[in-house]
């Protein structure tokens, strides 16, 4: 019998000058998350189940962008994706274009479960969600005021936001005090805040997801790394992987999937794999991912200025952490 | 200093092997036309970028392939097509899905590359950026063949989800199940070593509304990177799972096996017999084109002379 793991993170890329409160409602949410998973594992539920539960949670909660308290689209409305992957027999589902389920990652799951595919988007995806008997809200459900003033900003800055909500008047201070820059903008007005998911069961089998809302100002119909399998989300019988930060390089560097195929195919153990990946695929690229092994270990790695995440192993460890 | 190289497909499936001449002989002729294509374009020194969005859009025009004119259709008897480019030397890519009056989908996968921040665009989404591009488009009637309204009823008939490829003659389809040619797609390199990938397809025959498949997804039906460009055919599910494209170049990169190891693991590992297909050129111009279905349209040429066009395995 294995020894479960889990972790989860809600973005990869912080402002060093992040208001404290955040920081700490962050953080809460990641704790709430972490423990609702680890109830879970204690009471045997399989990973691809607790994928599901704790991302339902993220989604749920306003804070991070995905579900409720998604980044909005430059028409002011919100259009989700989520994937999520079982690494047993590495069964798949995602969706995109998503604008009244309540939960992406639950149709995504089925669509994993109860479709012949493995990607649904647009109408036809939220048709399907209907069939499937799924909770539909409206659009409006999604929009938070804090986002509608984040889109105010980004249109004014003409540019597109990661997600973020540095209140305006820090924003200015910020950017001279932080030069760090992500997608070619300045941290204080970068932060994906995609949410994501990985756990080992005791049985020894990964799941992974991943769940977002997108980019601030985005394009109708633009679709980024968080529903495409190898991209943002990948889990194979030796490990299960979830990415957040610039979708474009995610993508490109088909990050989650090389964490896998590295162990495969070099033989190393996840820690190393994972290393490797940051290191050497992502280029001029920034982003994060957290990861689990077969063997119960949990890694977080990230190559820009921060990630938001949780993880703990069923020896007792836990932590919760922003920077590195 | 090596030479250039090229290789596309029209689609690996079930191709039964008793294939009549008026189906078989349009479509070999259409690949010499597109190597042709290519081929010209490579002496003259085009970008592999260039050479295969050119051969791409050959392809979608011909009715006769799952993409572009005479792509599959959807549940609802509508056209679906989806596209994706990579560029190996700075892996840009590009992806649409969704398009259902583009006459050209892999050039709106280029536009959405060049001419955007972002690498995917979907559905309403991608139709409204090309229409802002100014790119081809037309009655979405101009894409549907008698042949894929006789498939989509076959497919109904026998409640399946079909790839296209059955005969759409009164006769039962007793070539195994699920016949897949679905896809068309170019891969190529010159002699400086740019190598780019790009693959177009209508998807499966009576999908879901809104189904995406391999083709668009980077990594799954498209890769490029400095060692080889792959572009994959068959059933999409299984080519997404397995990352068919990008387990080549992970093939090459992590273990060092050649191109044609590589490429023949891949397609071998993705799924069971009968689901996938690829053409994939390498850096050094060597060209594979593995396949573990029944066939695969293909056609390749390189440099120094050598030339194929194929359906079945040479004997």
């Amino acid at each position: 019998m294995g020894r479960w793991a889990i972790a989860v993170h809600g973005g990869a890329g912080i402002d060093p000058n992040l208001p404290v409160e955040r920081q700490e409602q962050a953080k809460q949410l990641l704790t709430r998350c972490l423990n609702l998973g680890i109830a879970a594992l204690r009471s045997n539920v399989s990973a691809i189940d607790v994928v599901e539960l704790v991302i339902r949670e993220l989604e749920t909660d306003p804070l991070f962008n995905s579900g409720r308290g998604s980044a909005l689209t430059e028409q002011g409305t919100v259009e989700m994706e989520a994937s999520i992957m079982d690494g047993t027999k590495r069964r798949c589902g995602a969706v995109s274009g998503i604008t009244t389920v309540k939960n992406p990652i639950s149709l995504a799951r089925l669509v994993m479960d109860k479709s012949p595919h493995s990607y649904l988007a647009f109408s036809g995806a939220e048709e399907f969600a209907r069939k499937q008997g799924v909770e539909i809200v409206d659009n409006d459900y999604f929009v938070t005021d804090d986002n509608v003033g984040m889109l105010k900003l980004a249109k004014e800055a003409n540019s597109i936001l990661f997600d973020y909500r540095i209140p305006l008047g820090c924003a200015g201070a910020a950017v001279t005090d932080s030069p760090i820059v992500m997608n070619g903008l300045p941290i204080s007005i970068y932060a994906p805040e995609t949410v994501g998911c990985v756990v080992v069961d005791r049985e020894g089998r990964c799941a992974a997801g991943t769940s977002t809302g997108g980019l601030m100002n985005k394009m109708m119909g633009r679709i980024g790394d968080s529903p495409l399998i190898g991209a943002g989300t990948y889990a194979s019988e030796l490990c299960g992987v979830s990415c957040t930060g610039e979708g474009e390089a995610i993508i490109r560097s088909t990050l989650a999937r090389d964490v896998s195929a590295v162990m495969e195919y070099k033989g190393v153990g996840l820690q190393e794999a994972v290393d490797y990946v940051i290191k050497h695929r992502l280029d001029e690229g920034f982003a994060g991912l957290i990861a689990v092994s077969n063997k119960g270990e949990v890694v977080c790695g990230f190559n820009c200025n921060g990630m938001f995440r949780g993880c703990a192993t069923e020896d007792g460890f836990m932590e919760v952490a922003m920077w590195e | 200093m090596v030479g250039w190289a090229i290789a596309l497909h029209g689609g690996a499936g079930d191709i039964p092997i008793d294939l009549p001449d008026e189906r078989r002989i349009p479509r070999e002729t259409a690949l010499r036309h597109c190597l042709d294509l290519g081929v010209s374009a490579l002496k003259s020194g085009k970008h592999p970028l260039d050479v295969t969005e050119l051969v791409v859009r050959e392809l979608e025009n011909h009715p006769d392939f799952n993409a572009g004119k005479g792509s599959v259709l959807t549940a609802q008897g509508t056209v679906e097509m989806e596209a994706s480019i990579m560029d190996g030397k700075t892996k840009r890519c590009g992806a649409v899905s969704g398009l259902t009056t583009v006459v050209n989908p892999i050039s709106v996968a280029r536009l959405v590359m060049e001419k955007t921040p972002h690498i995917y665009l979907g559905f309403d989404g991608a139709e409204a950026f090309a229409r802002a591009h100014g790119v081809e488009t037309v009655e979405s009637s101009h894409f549907i063949t008698p042949e894929n309204i006789a498939r989509l009823k076959q497919a109904k008939e026998f409640n399946r989800v079909q790839l296209d490829y059955t005969a759409p003659t009164p006769k039962l389809p007793e070539v195994s199940g699920d016949s897949q040619i679905g896809t068309v797609g170019c891969v190529a390199v010159d002699s400086a070593g740019n190598l780019a990938s790009a693959t177009s397809t209508g998807g499966y025959v009576n999908k879901m509304v809104g189904r995406i498949g391999d083709t668009p997804v980077i990594g799954a039906g498209t890769y490029a990177n400095h060692l080889c460009a792959v572009s994959a055919t068959g059933k999409g599910e299984y080519i997404i799972r397995a990352t068919v494209a990008r387990e080549v170049a992970a093939l090459m990169e992590y273990k060092g096996l050649s191109l044609t190891e590589a490429a023949a693991y891949a397609v071998e590992q993705s799924g069971p017999r009968g689901c996938c297909g690829l053409v994939a050129v390498s850096a050094n111009g060597e060209v594979a084109m593995p396949y573990n279905t029944t066939g695969m349209f293909r056609a390749c040429a390189t440099e120094d002379g050598y030339t194929e066009i194929a359906i079945w395995p040479k004997n």
